[in-house]
C-alpha cells in the first residue's frame, strides 16, 4: 500500500484528530463513573492516529507523536506498575487504591483517584501499540512492493 | 504498616530508576544518585546494630498478595546486617571506583543503575523472611546480575557468558522455587524464621531440601554448575568484583545459613551439603593454579572459598556456621580488593596476562602493597582476618574430628596460598625476558585515585578486622553464636596445622614443574576417563534443547493459518464439551424472545456474516466482518453495556484499518477453492463450533447455581468511588487482570519493534557484498 497524499482527507485529519485526542482524554478522565476509561481512551487516541496515517502516512504519525511509541508503552507500563506497587510502600496492599482530594477554590473540588493515574497507564500503553503498528508495520508496507 | 530496611532497599529501585532517567553525560550527578541510597543503608544499618546484635531483630509485616498469603515479612537479623553493611559498603567502594574505572564514552549511568538495582535485590534477599519474596529478590539478582555480565553488549562472547549464567541460575532458582513450594505445604507457613523454629520433617521436606540446594549451589557456582561463574568474567571489573566476590554468589551460602539452623540434623543436609561444598573448594583451588589471566585466577579462588563456606555449612554445628559466616566476611573483604587491583591494573596496563606483566611491582609499589595484604587474607597468613576465620574454622574442625573435611579444606587450602603467591607474583614480579611476549610493566602510568583508593580501603579493612576481630566477632556471633575469631590462638594444634598449610602452599609455588606436570597427568587421566567437563556438559544441554525446539517448533509451528485455526476452535469445542457431557448434559433451555429491536438486530448479524462468506474480493470482506463487530457492539447497547460497546467499536475500527494495510500484499480477489475435503472440513468445524458455543450460551445460563460475581460487583462499586462498574472492575476489582493484559500489549509492542527492525537489519546486511561483510 502506497501513500498517497489526498486534499480531502488532509484538511478532515486537520479538524478530527484533535477532536479525537480531546475526546480521548475526556473519556480517561471520567472514565470513573461514565463510560470510558484507559482502554476506550487509548483506542480513541488510537483512532487519531490512525486518521493521521491515513492522511500523512507513517512518517506523518512519527511526526505528531511526541515520544517514540515504545518509550510511551515503557512510561504507561512504569506508570502502572508504580501505582500498583505505591499502595505498598504506603502502607497498605499490591494494587489497593487510593483518593487524593484536591481543593482548587474557585474552579471546584476535584479528586485525582489512584485508579486515573492506573487508567492513565493503560492509556499510554494501548495508544502507543497503536502507534508502534503504525509507524513500524505501516511503514513497511508503504514501502513493500 | 512499613519500616526502614524495607524503605532503603525501596530506596536502591527508586535510585536505579531515577539513574535511568538521567542524561547520559552527568557522570557526576550520577555517582551521588548511586551513592545515596547505600550511604542510607549504611546508615540504617549502624543505627539498628546496637538491638539488632542484641538479639532484637527489626521486623514488620508489609503485606504484598494477602490474599496468596504472599507478605514481605521484613526481619532484619544480626546475618541480615552483616549483609546489608557489606553490600553498601563494598558498593559505595565499587561505585567510586567506576567512576574512575569507565571511559568517557561508556553508559556509567546504565552501569550504576544496574547495579544499584542489584544492590537493592541483594538486600532485599537478605532482610526478606518470607520465602517467596525472598524468591522474588533472588531472581532480580539473577537478572541484573545478567545484564551486568552482558554491559559489553557488543560483544559476542560478553552475550553468551550472560547466557549461561542466566541460564544456569535461573534454573537453580526454579528448582528452589518448587522447593519452597514444597517446604511452604510441609511447614504451613512461608516465614522462614517461624519454618526453622519448628521444622517439618518427612520426604516431603528432603525433596524440598535438595530442590533448595539446587537453588543455593547454582548461584554460589558449586561443582558441578561452577562453571558460569569463570565465564561471567566478561563482566565489568567492578562488578566482578562486586557481584561475582562479594554479594551475589554469597546468597546461596546465605540461604544455607538460614535454614542450617533448622535442617542441618536432617538425613539429607550434610552428606550432600559437605561433599559438594569439598568437592568446589577443590576443583576451584585447582584450576586456579591453571590460569594465566588474573582474573580468572581470582574467579577460581572464588569457587574454592565458596566450596569452603558451603562445607563448613554442610557441618552444619554452630560453631561451624560460625565459622562459615566468619570466612564469608573476609572473603568479602579480601577478593574484591584483589578484583579492584587486577581492574586498575588492567585499565593502566590493558592486559591480565601474568605471562605479559612484568616489574608492575617497582613501578606501582602501593598497589603491590595492596595486593599483597589481601592476598595473604586469602592464604591465611596473621594478622589478617583471613587468618583468623581460617584459624576457627580448622580449630572447629579439629574439635569434631571431621578428619576427611580438615584434610581435603587443608589440601585446598595450601593450593589457596599457592594461587596467591602466583597471583602476587603473576601481576608485580618481575619475569625473565622471553622472546615468545613483549612484557608490559616499567612503562605502566600510576592510576589515579579513584581507582586504588577503594581497594585500599577494602584491603586495609581486612588488616584492622585481623588485628582487632573482636569486631568482627560482634556480629558473626550474633548471627551464628557458637565459635569465636581470635588474634592470637596461643600456640596449639589448630596454628600448626595452619602453618603447615602454608609451608605447603609456599613448597608448591616452589616447584612449578612438578605442579604442571601433576596437572597434565590429572587432565590426561580425566580425559582418558571420558569425564564429562561441566563445560561439555553445558554446551551439549544447550545443544539438544535448541535441537529439541527446532523439532517441537517443526511440527507444532508449521505455517498452516486453517490448521492453526483449527486447533484453536476444536480445543475450545471438545474441553468444554467434556466437561458438560461429564456434569450430566443439561440441555440447552430456550430463554424468552427478545424485544423487536434485539430480534432485528440478530437478524443483521446473520445476514451480514453471511455476506462476509459470500464476499468474492478481499476487502469487500474485511469491510464486512467489520460490519459483524459494529452490529455486536449494538446489541451491547441495546443490554445497556455502553463500555463494551465503545470498546468494540474502537477495535473493530483499528482492526479493520490494519488489515487493510496487508490486504496490498494480497490477491485483490479470493482464488475459487473447488468443494473438496479441505474446505468441507472448514465448514463442518465451523458449523460444529458455531452451534456448541450457541448451546454452550443456552445451556450455562440454565444451569447456574452460585449468585453472579456481578451483582456483588454493583453493589460495591460506589464504595470504590465510582459509578462506572465495567471501570471500577478494570483499574480497582480486577486491576491485576488489567496489569496482565497492558503488559501483553506491551510485549507485542515490543514484538513488533524487535521484529521490524530485524527485517530492516537483514535488509541492510543483504545489500553489503559478502567481502565487505566478512571484512566486518
Amino acid at each position: 500500500m502506497r501513500f498517497r497524499p489526498s486534499l480531502l482527507l488532509d484538511v478532515g485529519a486537520r479538524s478530527m484528530v484533535p477532536t479525537l485526542v480531546l475526546v480521548s482524554l475526556y473519556v480517561l478522565v471520567v472514565g470513573h463513573d461514565e463510560p470510558g476509561g484507559g482502554f476506550i481512551g487509548g483506542l480513541l487516541a488510537g483512532v487519531a492516529l490512525l486518521v493521521v496515517f491515513l492522511a500523512g502516512g507513517a512518517a506523518q504519525v512519527s511526526r505528531v507523536l511526541p515520544i517514540d511509541p515504545l518509550t510511551m508503552v515503557g512510561a504507561g507500563m512504569s506508570v502502572a506498575v508504580a501505582t500498583s506497587v505505591a499502595g505498598m510502600v504506603l502502607g497498605a496492599g499490591l494494587l489497593d487504591a487510593g483518593k487524593l482530594e484536591l481543593d482548587l477554590a474557585w474552579i471546584g473540588k476535584i479528586s485525582v483517584g489512584s485508579t486515573l493515574v492506573f487508567d492513565a497507564g493503560v492509556y499510554l500503553v494501548v495508544v502507543g501499540l497503536v502507534a508502534m503498528v503504525l509507524t513500524r508495520l505501516g511503514a513497511r508496507e508503504e514501502t513493500a512492493p | 504498616m512499613t519500616s526502614w530496611p524495607f524503605l532503603v532497599v525501596a530506596a536502591h529501585f527508586v535510585g536505579a530508576a531515577v539513574l535511568l532517567a538521567m542524561p547520559r553525560r552527568s557522570r557526576r550527578a550520577a555517582v551521588v544518585v548511586a551513592l545515596a541510597p547505600m550511604a542510607a543503608a549504611v546508615v540504617m544499618a549502624a543505627l539498628a546494630a546496637g538491638a539488632v546484635i542484641d538479639g532484637d531483630p527489626v521486623t514488620a509485616d508489609i503485606s504484598w498478595l494477602p490474599a496468596l498469603g504472599v507478605s514481605l515479612d521484613v526481619r532484619f537479623d544480626a546475618l541480615a546486617l552483616i549483609f546489608t553493611f557489606a553490600i553498601a559498603a563494598i558498593g559505595m567502594a565499587i561505585i567510586t571506583y567506576a567512576a574512575g574505572y569507565f571511559a568517557p564514552e561508556a553508559d556509567l549511568r546504565r552501569f550504576l543503575a544496574l547495579l544499584v538495582g542489584f544492590a537493592g535485590a541483594m538486600m532485599g534477599i537478605a532482610i526478606t523472611d518470607n520465602l517467596f519474596g525472598l524468591f522474588v529478590f533472588w531472581e532480580l539478582t539473577t537478572v541484573t546480575s545478567y545484564l551486568l555480565v552482558g554491559f559489553q553488549d557488543e560483544k559476542g562472547s560478553a552475550r553468551a557468558a550472560a547466557l549461561h549464567a542466566i541460564l544456569t541460575t535461573s534454573l537453580g532458582g526454579l528448582a528452589m522455587l518448587g522447593g519452597f513450594v514444597l517446604l511452604f505445604q510441609a511447614a504451613g507457613t512461608a516465614t522462614l524464621s517461624e519454618i526453622v523454629a519448628s521444622p517439618p520433617s518427612g520426604t516431603t521436606t528432603t525433596v524440598a531440601l535438595v530442590l533448595i540446594f539446587l537453588g543455593a549451589f547454582t548461584k554460589s557456582a558449586q561443582a558441578p554448575f561452577h562453571f558460569w561463574l569463570p565465564g561471567a568474567m566478561a563482566a565489568p571489573t567492578p562488578a566482578s568484583a562486586y557481584l561475582h566476590s562479594a554479594t551475589m554468589v554469597k546468597a546461596g551460602v546465605l540461604l544455607l545459613l538460614r535454614l542450617a539452623p533448622g535442617f542441618a540434623a536432617t538425613g539429607v543436609w550434610t552428606p550432600v551439603v559437605l561433599t559438594v561444598g569439598l568437592a568446589t573448594m577443590m576443583i576451584g583451588a585447582w584450576r586456579a593454579l591453571r590460569q594465566t589471566d588474573l582474573k580468572l585466577i581470582l574467579a577460581y579462588g572464588t569457587v574454592s572459598q565458596l566450596g569452603f563456606m558451603t562445607a563448613l555449612v554442610g557441618l552444619g554445628s554452630p560453631v561451624m556456621l560460625h565459622a562459615a559466616l566468619a570466612v564469608l566476611v573476609a572473603h568479602a573483604l579480601f577478593k574484591s580488593t584483589l578484583f579492584l587491583v587486577v581492574g586498575a591494573i588492567d585499565h593502566q596496563a590493558g592486559t591480565r596476562d601474568i605471562r605479559v606483566l612484568s616489574g608492575l611491582g617497582r613501578r606501582l609499589p602501593w598497589l603491590a602493597l595492596i595486593a599483597v595484604l589481601a592476598a595473604a587474607s586469602m592464604a591465611g597468613v596473621a594478622p589478617l582476618l583471613g587468618f583468623a576465620t581460617k584459624e576457627a574454622a580448622v580449630a572447629a574442625l579439629l574439635d569434631e574430628h571431621a578428619w576427611i573435611a580438615l584434610a581435603v579444606i587443608s589440601v585446598a587450602s595450601a593450593l589457596t596460598a599457592t594461587y596467591a603467591l602466583r597471583f602476587v607474583f603473576g601481576a608485580f614480579g618481575t619475569k625473565p625476558p622471553s622472546g615468545e611476549v613483549d612484557h608490559v610493566g616499567p612503562e605502566v602510568a600510576a592510576p589515579g585515585p579513584t581507582l586504588w583508593g577503594p581497594p585500599a580501603l577494602l584491603g586495609a579493612a581486612g588488616l584492622v578486622f585481623g588485628i582487632v576481630p573482636g569486631a568482627v566477632d560482634a556480629v558473626v556471633s550474633a548471627a551464628a553464636p557458637g565459635g569465636k575469631l581470635v588474634l592470637w590462638p596461643g600456640w596449639n594444634l589448630a596454628l600448626g596445622v595452619s602453618i603447615a598449610i602454608i609451608a605447603a602452599g609456599v613448597a608448591i609455588y616452589a616447584a612449578p614443574a612438578a605442579l604442571a606436570h601433576l596437572q597434565h597427568r590429572v587432565a590426561a587421566r580425566l580425559a582418558a576417563l571420558h569425564v564429562p567437563s561441566a563445560e561439555g556438559s553445558y554446551r551439549w544441554l544447550i545443544d539438544m534443547l535448541n535441537r529439541v525446539a527446532d523439532r517441537v517448533t517443526g511440527i507444532t509451528q508449521n505455517g498452516s493459518l486453517p490448521v492453526y485455526i483449527g486447533v484453536i476452535l476444536i480445543t475450545t469445542l471438545t474441553v468444554p464439551a467434556a466437561a458438560w457431557i461429564g456434569a450430566g448434559g443439561a440441555l440447552p433451555q430456550l430463554p424468552p424472545l427478545g424485544s423487536a429491536a434485539e430480534i432485528a438486530l440478530g437478524v443483521f448479524v446473520a445476514v451480514v456474516a453471511i455476506a462476509v462468506l459470500r464476499a468474492k474480493r478481499r476487502l469487500a470482506a474485511v469491510i464486512l466482518l467489520g460490519g459483524v463487530g459494529y452490529s455486536i457492539a449494538g446489541v451491547f447497547v441495546l443490554f445497556g453495556a455502553p463500555d463494551l460497546a465503545l470498546t468494540l467499536l474502537l477495535v473493530e475500527t483499528v482492526t479493520v484499518a490494519v488489515f487493510a494495510f496487508v490486504l496490498g500484499r494480497l490477491p485483490r480477489r479470493f482464488e475459487e477453492q473447488p468443494w473438496r475435503l479441505g474446505r468441507a472440513m472448514r465448514a463442518g468445524v465451523a458449523l460444529v463450533v458455531g452451534g456448541f458455543v450457541t448451546a454452550a450460551a443456552l445451556v450455562t445460563n440454565g444451569i447456574r447455581t452460585a449468585p453472579p460475581v456481578a451483582d456483588v460487583y454493583v453493589e460495591l462499586a460506589p464504595d470504590a468511588g465510582g459509578r462506572n462498574v465495567v471501570n471500577v472492575i478494570l483499574t480497582d476489582f480486577r486491576a491485576l487482570d488489567t496489569l496482565g493484559e497492558i503488559t501483553v500489549i506491551a510485549a507485542a509492542a515490543v514484538g513488533i519493534g524487535a521484529l521490524v527492525m530485524r527485517t530492516r537489519t537483514q535488509r541492510r546486511t543483504d545489500d553489503v557484498p559478502d567481502t565487505a561483510r566478512e571484512a566486518a
